[in-house]
C-alpha cells in the first residue's frame, strides 16, 4: 500500500508527548486562511511511499522514540484513509506510540478503525462557529468526530491556532474550555500563536495568503490566555 | 597511614593505583540536584573580582598583562593570589592573576610574534637566554622536506603543533593527593633501577633520561608548593588539602606547558571521596564542599597561555581545554556520577556559565535518571557542557579514562597522546584531480600526474584519483607527525605530566581529518548529480564546478551519501596505519576541527558539493550547513554511522537547537533532551555538544558583544565565551543549522 507524503520530520517535540517522528501526509480539501502549508494541499503532489519503507525508516528512530512515538500530520492524514489505517496498524505492531494531527473532518469506513489504533488525537478544533465553513471546515463535523474518540476513549489534545480577531479574547478561550468538557478523553489543550513564517511559502506557490494582513499573534499574549486554561481546569 | 584514615584498604597503597582507590572507596549517588548549595558570600566576592578582571582583559584586547622577562615554569615566579586572605585554593600561574608569562620552548618566533600581537616586546633577557638554546620549532624545521613544508604551506596539513607546545597529555593530578611527591618520587626511582637493567638502547637511554627529568621535576613541584607554604611531600589529609594538592600538580603542568590542550581529567568522584569523609566526620558542611569546588574552579578559570592570533584563527576563543570529565559507569554496573559530579555541574550557576573548565559528561544509557535530567537542565541553562558515549568508550578504555582536549579518551596516568592536528580531505579530492597541484596557489604539493581530463566529472575515475593520491599524504601526513613528536620530546618534553604517569606508557598518535562532509557531499553531487568542471583559462587548474541536479546530502541520513562519508574516513584511516610511528605509537584519528573549519574552508577552492571557494567547513563530523532537510535527528542519524573504531581519537559533533523546537515547556524540553542523548549514543555515536539557543541571542551577542560576557556555546568539543571568538568565527557559528520547529 502506497501513500502520498509531503515530507519527514525526524525530530518533532512539539507534536505530542517527548520526541516523535512525524509523517507530513500529502494532499488537503480545506483551504484555511492562516494555513502554514500549503504546499501540502494538492493531492497529486509529495511523492509516494510504502507502509514498509516508512516504517524501515522510522525503524531508525527507535532509541530516540521510547518515550515519544511517531505522529501522522498534514495535510489532513484522514483523506487517505486506507493508507493510514494500514501505516497505523504496522507501527502498533513494532510498538511504536502513535498520534493524529487532524482537523477531524473525515468520517468514513476506516475512522473506526484508525482509531483503535491511535494512540492520541490531536484534534485541531479551528473555531467554536462557523466562520471556516467557507474553507470547508465544519464545526458539526468535527464534534461528530470527536464523539467517535469518545465512544472509543481514545486520547484527545485540543489544538487550536489563535489569530487576532479570529479567536483571540478571553471569552473564546473560556468557551474553548468548556466545550473540551463534554468530552472527558480530551486531556490537554494547546493554544498556538498564529505566525506568518509561512509567507514565503505562498509567494512561492503563487497562491494568495488570505491572513496575510493579520498581525502575527504575539507568543506572551497566547501564554496568557494558556494560562487561563490552566486556571480553568 | 594517617592520612588515609577511614579509608577501605587495597592494592593502592601498595602500588600507584588511583582507580584502586575510587573503586573501593566512593559512594554512588542517584538521588538529585536539590542536596546543592548556592554560593557563599565570600565566593561572591571573589567572584566579582574575577569578574572585574577579565572584564578588564577583555577591555584591554584579550591579554591583560604579558610578564616578557621570566619564561614560565614551575618556581620562577613569586606566588600570585587573587586574594590572599579570603582564597580557600591557591596558587597561579605568574605573580598576579591573568598576567601571562612566555613560554619559548616551543617556538621563539611565535613568542615573539605573541608579544608583539598586544603590544608587547619580548626582553632582551629572554632573547639571550634563547641565543644558544635550540627550541621544538627548531629541531623540527631542521628536519621538515619540500613536501612536508608545501603540504603545510598550502594548507593540506594545518594546526600541526610544530610552533607551540602539543598538549592533550592528561597527568594524573588526583596521584599528587593521594600519595603525597615523595612516594611518587620513591616510585620513579624504583622504575629508574629497573629500567637501567635494560639493555641501554635509544629507547632505554631516551627513557632514562626522561625519568631524571621526572623526578627532578616532582622535586621541583614541591618546591613550587612551599613558595605558597604548603609541604606536598605527604598525601593530603582533608578534602581541602585534596583540592589543593592535586590543583597543585595541574598548576606545576600549565606552568612548565602551554600545551594546545592541558586537560584536567577525572577529579570529581575522587575528590568526592574526601568530601564524603569530612562530612562524615563534621569537619564540612555542603555550603564548605561547594565553596571549596567554586574556589578551585574559579583558579582553573583563571588559566591562561600567550597565543598568537594566528593560533586564535584556529583556536578560536582563548582555550586551555581544561576538560573534566564528569559521570559515567564504572566496569562493576555501579554508577560513577557522585554528589561531586553534581557540585562541579554546579559550579556553573554559582560561577555563571563559563567555558572553562570544559565540562564533559560521560553519557550511559544506565546513568541514574536524576543525573540525565540535571545534565540537560544545564545544557538549556548554559551551553556550557558537552557529551561523550561512556557506554562506546569503557570496553575500550575501562572506567577511569578521561577526555584530552575535545574527544580524545585515554586511560589517567596510563595512555597519553601524540597531538597530530589534521589533514584537510577535501583539499586532497581538489589536489588528487589537479594533478597534485594546489588549487589556490598552483604549486606542486603532491607527486605530478596528469590533471583530470573531461568535462564532467566520473565517480569511478575520482575516486581512482583519490586512491593514489591519499596513501600518498597519509604517508607524508604520518612522517610530519613523526619528525614533530621526536622534536617534541627531544627538546620541550613534558616533565611534570608524565611524572604523574606510569613509567611505561601506551601512546597514540592521534591524526585528524577536516572536511569530511564536504568531500562526501562532493562525491555524492558526483555519483548521483552531474558535476561540470571549470578550468582557470590561465592556469588549466580546475578551480571551480557545476553541479546540476540534485545529490543526498550527508545530515539526512541518507545511506547513499552516510556510506560514502564512512568509506572515505574508513580508506583515510587504513591508509594511515601503513607508517610506522615514532615510539611505536598506535594510530588514531579524529574528525573534529575545533574552529579550524574556518580557516580550513579559506584556504580551500571551490569543491563539487556546490560549496565555494573560501568558504568555511562544517565544524568536526558535522554535515554542511542547512543542508539537513529531514529534522535533527536524521542529521544525527548521520553522523552517528561513522565508525568509531577508525576514530579513536573521537568523533565531534556540535548540535544547536532553538528552545521552542525542543518542546514547549521547560519539563517537556529537558525530557526531550534526555531521549535524545539516549536514542544517540545507543547508536554508538561518539560525542555531542549541545546547544539549546536562538539565533537572534547570538544576533544580538555579535551587534554588542560587551553586553554578553557570559554568553557560552559549545563550538567543536569545547566551549567559548562568544564575544572570544573573531567576528569571522562568530558569523561562521551564526550561520550554522539551528533546528527548528517546522
Amino acid at each position: 500500500m502506497e501513500g502520498r507524503i509531503h515530507s519527514f520530520q525526524s525530530m518533532g517535540a512539539v507534536d505530542g508527548p517527548g520526541l516523535r517522528f512525524v509523517v507530513f501526509m500529502q494532499g488537503c480539501a480545506l483551504r484555511c486562511p492562516y494555513c502554514h502549508n500549503p504546499d501540502t494541499w494538492d493531492f497529486a503532489g509529495g511523492k509516494s511511499y510504502s507502509v514498509e519503507e516508512i516504517v524501515k525508516k522510522i525503524e531508525n528512530y527507535r532509541s530516540y522514540l521510547k518515550k515519544g512515538g511517531v505522529t501522522l500530520s498534514g495535510g489532513e492524514p484522514l483523506y487517505q484513509g486506507a493508507f493510514v489505517l494500514s501505516l497505523l496498524k504496522a507501527l502498533k505492531e513494532k510498538g511504536f506510540h502513535t498520534a493524529l494531527d487532524t482537523s477531524c473532518q473525515v468520517l468514513d469506513s476506516y475512522t473506526d478503525d484508525i482509531l483503535d489504533h491511535t494512540d492520541l488525537v490531536l484534534a485541531d478544533v479551528k473555531v467554536l462557529s462557523d466562520r471556516f465553513l467557507p474553507y470547508g471546515w465544519s464545526l458539526s463535523r468535527a464534534e461528530a468526530f470527536l464523539e467517535k474518540t469518545k465512544e472509543k476513549g481514545v486520547s484527545v489534545w485540543f489544538r487550536q491556532v489563535v489569530a487576532p480577531g479570529l479567536n483571540d479574547t478571553e471569552e473564546d478561550v473560556k468557551a474553548l474550555s468548556a466545550f473540551a468538557r463534554q468530552y472527558p478523553n480530551v486531556k490537554k489543550i494547546e493554544l498556538l500563536p498564529f505566525h506568518k513564517l509561512c509567507l514565503e511559502k505562498y509567494r512561492s506557490l503563487n497562491i494568495p495568503f488570505p491572513f496575510e494582513t493579520v498581525d502575527a499573534m504575539e507568543k506572551s499574549r497566547v501564554d496568557d490566555l494558556s494560562r487561563l486554561l490552566k486556571n480553568d481546569e | 597511614m594517617n592520612q588515609w584514615y577511614g579509608f577501605q584498604q587495597g592494592e593502592w597503597q601498595d602500588q600507584i593505583n588511583v582507580r584502586d582507590f575510587i573503586q573501593r572507596n566512593y559512594t554512588p549517588y542517584t538521588g538529585d540536584e536539590s542536596f546543592l548549595a548556592p554560593p557563599t558570600a565570600r565566593t561572591e566576592t571573589l567572584l566579582k573580582k574575577l569578574e572585574a578582571l577579565t572584564a578588564l582583559e577583555r577591555e584591554f584586547g584579550g591579554v591583560l598583562d604579558i610578564d616578557t622577562q621570566t619564561v614560565t615554569s614551575l618556581l620562577n615566579y613569586k606566588p600570585g593570589y587573587l586574594d590572599k586572605d579570603k582564597e580557600i585554593i591557591v596558587g597561579l600561574q605568574t605573580d598576579r592573576p591573568l598576567k601571562r608569562g612566555v613560554n619559548p620552548f616551543g617556538g621563539l618566533r611565535m613568542t615573539r610574534a605573541a608579544c608583539k600581537a598586544y603590544g608587547y616586546e619580548l626582553s632582551e633577557k629572554v632573547e639571550q637566554e634563547f641565543l644558544y638554546r635550540t627550541t621544538h620549532n627548531d629541531g623540527v624545521f631542521r628536519v621538515y622536506t619540500d613536501e612536508m613544508l608545501a603540504a603545510r604551506h598550502c594548507g593540506l596539513i594545518t594546526g600541526l603543533p610544530d610552533a607551540y607546545g602539543r598538549g592533550r597529555i592528561i597527568g594524573d593530578y588526583r596521584r599528587v593527593a593521594l600519595y603525597g611527591i615523595d612516594r611518587l618520587i620513591e616510585e620513579k626511582k624504583k622504575d629508574k633501577v629497573a629500567v637501567g637493567k635494560r639493555p641501554m638502547t635509544v629507547d632505554t637511554i631516551r627513557q632514562l633520561e626522561e625519568l631524571y627529568q621526572q623526578i627532578n621535576f616532582l622535586g621541583k613541584l614541591k618546591e613550587m608548593a612551599a613558595m605558597y607554604g604548603f609541604d606536598i611531600s605527604l598525601p593530603a589529609q582533608n578534602a581541602k588539602e585534596a583540592v589543593q594538592w592535586l590543583y597543585f600538580g595541574y598548576l606545576g603542568a600549565i606552568k612548565e606547558q602551554n600545551g594546545a590542550a592541558m586537560s584536567l581529567g577525572r577529579v570529581s568522584t575522587f575528590l568526592d571521596i574526601y568530601f564524603e569523609r569530612d562530612l562524615k566526620a563534621g569537619i564540612l558542611t555542603e555550603e564548605g564542599v561547594q565553596e571549596i569546588i567554586d574556589d578551585f574552579v574559579m583558579k582553573l578559570r583563571l588559566a591562561r597561555h600567550l597565543r598568537t592570533p594566528e593560533y586564535n584563527e584556529l583556536f578560536g576563543g582563548d582555550p586551555m581545554w581544561i576538560t573534566e570529565s564528569i559521570g559515567g559507569m564504572g566496569e562493576d554496573g555501579r554508577t560513577l556520577v557522585t554528589k561531586s559530579s553534581f557540585r562541579m555541574l554546579h559550579t556553573l550557576y554559582n560561577l555563571k556559565p563559563s567555558a572553562e573548565p570544559n565540562l564533559t559528561v560521560l553519557w550511559s544509557q544506565d546513568l541514574p535518571e536524576a543525573f540525565k535530567r540535571y545534565c540537560a537542565k544545564v545544557s538549556c541553562d548554559t551551553d556550557a557542557i558537552q557529551y561523550e558515549n561512556d557506554d562506546l568508550m569503557r570496553p575500550r578504555y575501562g572506567d577511569d579514562y578521561g577526555i584530552a582536549c575535545c574527544v580524545s579518551a585515554m586511560k589517567i596516568g596510563k595512555q597519553m597522546q601524540f597531538f597530530g592536528a589534521r589533514a584537510n580531505l577535501a583539499k586532497l579530492l581538489l589536489l588528487a584531480l589537479n594533478g597534485g597541484k594546489d588549487e589556490l596557489k598552483n604549486m606542486q604539493v603532491g607527486p605530478e600526474n596528469p590533471p583530470y581530463e573531461g568535462e564532467y566529472l566520473d565517480y569511478d575515475k575520482v575516486t581512482a584519483l583519490l586512491d593514489f593520491y591519499r596513501p600518498w599524504l597519509a604517508h607524508m601526513y604520518a612522517n610530519t607527525m613523526n619528525v614533530i613528536h621526536y622534536m617534541h620530546d627531544k627538546y620541550a618534553y613534558e616533565k611534570t605530566q608524565m611524572a604523574l604517569h606510569d613509567t611505561d606508557v601506551h601512546r597514540f598518535m592521534a591524526f585528524g581529518a577536516a572536511g569530511l562532509s564536504v568531500l562526501a557531499d562532493s562525491l555524492s553531487a558526483i555519483k548521483y548529480a552531474k558535476v561540470r568542471c571549470i578550468r582557470d583559462p590561465e592556469t588549466g587548474l580546475i578551480t571551480d564546478f557545476e553541479t546540476e541536479g540534485e545529490y543526498p546530502a550527508f545530515g539526512n541520513d541518507d545511506d547513499r551519501v552516510d556510506s560514502i562519508a564512512k568509506e572515505q574516513i574508513e580508506l583515510f584511516y587504513k591508509a594511515l596505519k601503513e607508517t610506522p610511528l615514532y615510539r611505536d605509537a598506535e594510530h588514531t584519528l579524529s574528525i573534529l576541527t575545533i574552529t579550524s573549519n574556518v580557516v580550513y574552508g579559506k584556504k580551500t577552492g571551490s569543491t563539487p558539493d556546490g560549496r565555494k571557494a573560501g568558504e568555511p567547513f562544517a565544524p568536526g563530523a558535522n554535515p554542511m550547513h542547512n543542508r539537513e532537510k529531514n529534522g535533527a535527528l536524521a542529521s544525527l542519524n548521520s553522523v552517528a554511522k561513522l565508525p568509531y573504531d577508525c576514530c579513536r581519537d573521537g568523533i565531534s559533533n556540535t548540535f544547536s537547537i532553538v528552545p521552542d523546537a525542543l518542546g514547549k515547556d521547560e519539563e517537556s524540553r529537558l525530557d526531550n533532551l534526555v531521549s535524545l542523548l539516549d536514542g544517540y549514543f545507543a547508536k554508538m555515536a561518539h560525542h555531542l555538544n549541545v546547544n539549546v539557543l536562538n539565533r537572534e541571542t547570538l544576533l544580538a551577542a555579535y551587534e554588542e558583544p560587551e553586553k554578553y560576557p557570559n554568553l557560552t556555546i559549545r563550538v567543536s568539543g569545547y566551549a567559548v565565551n562568544f564575544y572570544k571568538l573573531s567576528r569571522e568565527q562568530q558569523r561562521e557559528v551564526i550561520s550554522r543549522t539551528f533546528h527548528q520547529v517546522m
